[in-house]
């Protein structure tokens, strides 16, 4: 494998974006990583998207997408792994890149929400039609179920919940990108209105519109694009069982636990050494989940996390600086590079106000269904 | 003639009934009308009603019940060579409740599948067929149930009785715990109450639907059965007939000699309202509850349009070996109980229409 | 719900058909080809009870559009004593009691209908016990 740096990056402002497209949207961020990187030509571009196919009725988005970027002929190709879809799509591209097929991929992650299809029933598609959709749950559902199986097994609390995403807001509002760019107090979380007990409004991560896009190169290029490049180290993959009635222990994401341990190994590092890390917040209970299965804190321990600081920019392991998918946003497909684009921006020292100190490693963790698929890339400045 | 215990007979060797856990009270629908609730209690002798919730229908009604009626017979259920159905709610128009049924009691595919209609006789019409296919050697066991789902438009009176349950039955000629003695059905065209095709709910001839329609039929019937079988009223030890209301089935028995005691077992309606095609049978059930070895049994039904069968059953040695084997009618009426309010009522009987 | 997909789905939801493997004896609910915890292919085939115990739930206070009408419910994943999880609703009681070790036994009942012309489709739910 050839090293791999990331050299430019690009995104939409993330909410309801009445006025774009899924099309628009891709545009303006595939663009901006161009530009970003002031490159103008591509070898292959992967579009990583949940279902285009659902949300507005369109699939066969790699070449409408390079043909809207005016780069007809390109190779180019949709990527799906449900809401892991975007990191996904960033692994392709790493692995293409890496061995030596291509030098000039773009990796790019979109989700038209908000264009009027049932949102419940699309995102259920990620879980088990059969055995789970059939009988009326939802995905608020599921993660209520993981949320309640934590609580019984580890005596996590609704509060401690409520802190995740007072701390999420808290970094969202210093998110010019973001959806959400208000704080909540814990009072507020625990009297929104219920979704699907024990998780309220407050604990889901909202319907978004967006879309993200990271160009990637071999690192021995990458200076003739940018002064700053992001070399991406490892990846990892994992999968586990569709359905969470046939998990072991509800409460555990073993996925979430094996992508981590798979990209730790390939970058020979531990969970100690990350500076910076966003995972997959799509409810409050799985930023506890993540944390915990990626060995940040000890399994059972993910729940006071929040409330203690832990987690936050200036705590011992700053969890999603960007605002998370809580606070950000979460269109779905385009999440996984938006996590990337967020520690790519730490990495090089431009994140503002939510700049963490001296960051040096960063980790993006990004996961599909109730937990089904999980993909996690580490990330170091150079 | 009454048979000797060495005849071989047909007769029931499962039963099995099941009534929703939901209740409506009669003061909470007569209050969404503004009709006096004592008045309509003691008139129609009717307290509270079983309401089938959201996921409730003929079908699954029939599956709860068949369920105990093979748990009592003890038999393997691919040796049940028939299957009938009596409903007037079956949920498909066209396709049949049988079918279903049959799928989640592990019943066929080698089986015979019927879904009978007769207003509220169509349960024991099923029973009626079910036991000739047995007398005959046709099949080795046939199930019967009668379920419904019962439909009453909203403000009409049948609103305070129409309710949801069932019973079923397994016949065969061993394993029996109560003979048939005699059969006897009466029948002649009377529109006293039907339905027209693609029409939500029934119609009625009001005091049409009582002396020329339920009293003409179900009194006929019963006298004929005991002038076949040369039994009277006081060799019975209970008797069912069909419960539209509380009133008709005890102005009945008395017309036909029968005293309370032997009618108030199977007299189910105040608690549990009207099952149509589910009405006598779960009546009987619940007859058959607590019946002992020996003892005869009278059951008519009614079903508009119209006509009544009956049935002399009498019971046998098995029966009250089998009576633990399931849950029992009383448990069922008076075991735990959700009572819904008319919004919650009229949200169950889809009669909120929302978006598709 | 097409007809096709509902149909291939019969044995497991109307009669709780499984398999318990004959390799590692683990109770595969539904039945599949290989078992997911040994790869084995060799199944015995069982009848699950038809009860068990919720070992984690919620109560969905936003439902997808096929279940207005039944919200807020609850959902659970019940464990039969054979050891087999399935995802169920569980009715017919306040929905707020529906909490881990909760006994469940298993009826039959309608669980959804595609819409109002379209097939009625059934299967399993969890009553109090």
């Amino acid at each position: 494998m050839r090293d791999v740096a990331i050299v430019g990056a690009g995104m939409t402002r993330f909410g309801e974006l009445w006025d774009q497209g899924l099309r628009d949207m891709f545009v303006e961020a595939a663009s901006g990583a161009l530009s970003d990187a002031g490159a103008d030509r591509l070898d292959s571009l992967y579009v990583g998207c949940m279902s285009g196919g659902q949300f507005v009725g369109q699939e066969h988005l790699g070449p409408l997408m390079a043909d809207h970027l005016g780069m007809t002929g390109v190779a180019a190709v949709h990527v799906e792994s449900a809401c892991a879809s975007g990191g996904v799509a960033l692994r392709q591209a790493f692995i293409e890149v890496g061995s030596g097929m291509s030098d000039l991929v773009l990796a790019a992650g979109i989700e038209k929400m908000n264009d009027g299809a049932d949102v419940t029933n699309v995102l259920a598609t990620a879980a088990d039609q059969e055995l789970e959709v059939y009988y009326g749950v939802t995905f608020p559902g599921l993660y209520a179920m993981i949320a309640r199986a934590h609580m019984q097994r580890h005596g996590t609390t609704e509060e401690d919940l409520a802190w995740v995403a007072v701390k999420n807001h808290r970094h969202g509002a210093m998110n010019e990108k973001a959806q959400f760019r208000r704080e909540v107090t814990p009072e507020q979380v625990m009297a929104s209105s219920l979704v699907s007990e024990p998780l309220r409004l407050l604990h889901c991560s909202p319907v978004t519109d967006g879309a993200a896009a990271v160009l990637l190169c071999p690192l021995d290029m990458a200076r003739e694009f940018t002064d700053r490049p992001v070399k991406i180290v490892a990846t990892g993959l994992a999968s586990d069982s569709m359905a969470l009635a046939d998990r072991d222990d509800p409460a555990f994401l073993d996925a979430v636990q094996k992508s981590g341990q798979r990209a730790f190994q390939m970058a020979d590092i531990g969970p100690r050494d990350v500076d910076v890390a966003e995972v997959h917040d799509c409810f409050t209970i799985a930023e506890i989940c993540c944390i915990e299965a990626l060995g940040f804190v000890e399994e059972g321990k993910g729940g006071p996390a929040a409330r203690d600081g832990i987690t936050a920019i200036g705590g011992q392991i700053p969890v999603n600086t960007s605002g998370g998918l809580k606070s950000k946003g979460h269109p779905v497909g385009a999440t996984g590079i938006a996590q990337t684009i967020e520690i790519f921006r730490q990495l090089r020292g431009e994140a503002g106000q939510r700049q963490v100190e001296n960051a040096r490693v960063g980790l993006a963790q990004n996961m599909g269904g109730s937990g089904a698929s999980s993909v996690v890339h580490i990330f170091e400045g150079v | 003639m009454l048979p000797t215990e060495e005849v071989r007979m047909a007769g029931i060797a499962g039963y099995g009934a099941y009534i929703p856990r939901k209740r409506i009270r009669t003061e909470e629908i007569a209050r969404q009308w503004g009709k006096d609730p004592g008045v309509i209690e003691r008139g129609l002798l009717l307290e509270e009603k079983s309401v089938p919730g959201f996921d409730e229908d003929t079908i699954t009604i029939s599956v709860a019940a068949g369920h105990g009626a093979i748990d009592r017979a003890g038999v393997d259920p691919q040796k049940i060579g028939a299957l009938y159905i009596g409903s007037e709610s079956h949920p498909y128009a066209v396709k049949p409740s049988g079918t279903v049924v049959a799928e989640a009691l592990g019943i066929g595919p080698e089986v015979h599948i019927a879904d009978f209609e007769f207003a509220c006789k169509a349960g024991t019409e099923a029973m009626f067929v079910a036991l000739g296919l047995v007398e005959a050697g046709r099949v080795q066991y046939a199930m019967a149930i009668g379920a419904d789902t019962s439909q009453g438009a909203p403000g009409d009176a049948l609103e305070f009785s129409a309710s949801a349950g069932g019973a079923a039955y397994v016949f065969g000629v061993d394993h029996v715990v109560a003979e048939v003695v005699e059969t006897y059905s009466y029948t002649s065209d009377t529109p006293d109450f039907w339905r027209r095709e693609g029409e939500f709910y029934p119609r009625h001839g009001g005091r049409f639907t009582g002396e020329p329609a339920y009293f003409k039929h179900v009194l006929t019937a019963s006298r004929a059965i005991m002038e076949k079988t040369g039994l009277t009223a006081g060799d019975f030890a209970y008797a069912v007939f069909h419960m539209p209301n509380g009133k008709f089935p005890l102005t009945a028995g008395k017309q036909l000699g029968f005293r309370e005691e032997q009618l108030e077992t199977g007299w189910v309606v105040p608690t549990m309202g009207n099952t149509y095609s589910g009405s006598s049978p779960t009546g009987l059930a619940a007859i058959l509850d607590i019946a002992e070895p020996d003892d005869l049994i009278l059951i008519t039904s009614f079903g508009s349009g119209a006509g009544s069968d009956s049935f002399v059953l009498k019971a046998t040695r098995r029966l009250p070996e089998v009576q633990g084997l399931a849950p029992t009618v009383r448990s069922m009426l008076e075991g735990s109980r959700q009572y819904v309010t008319y919004g919650e009522y009229a949200k169950f009987r889809g009669k909120i229409i929302a978006n598709d | 719900m097409p007809s096709p997909r509902y149909t291939r789905e019969i044995p497991a939801r109307y009669r709780l058909a499984a398999g318990r493997c004959s390799g590692c004896e683990k109770v595969v609910y539904p039945i599949r080809r290989f078992c997911p915890s040994c790869r084995g292919e060799k199944f015995e085939k069982l009848t699950l009870s038809r009860k068990g115990t919720v070992i984690t739930s919620t109560v969905v206070h936003v439902p997808p559009n096929d279940f207005l009408m039944e919200a807020p419910y609850a959902m659970a994943v019940v464990e039969t004593p054979e050891g087999a999880r399935l995802m169920t609703q569980v009715v017919d009681c306040d929905p707020s009691t529906v909490l881990p070790g909760m006994e469940v036994a298993l009826e039959f009942r309608l669980i959804r209908r595609e819409g109002r012309s379209g097939i009625l489709c059934y299967g399993h739910k969890g009553v109090p016990a």
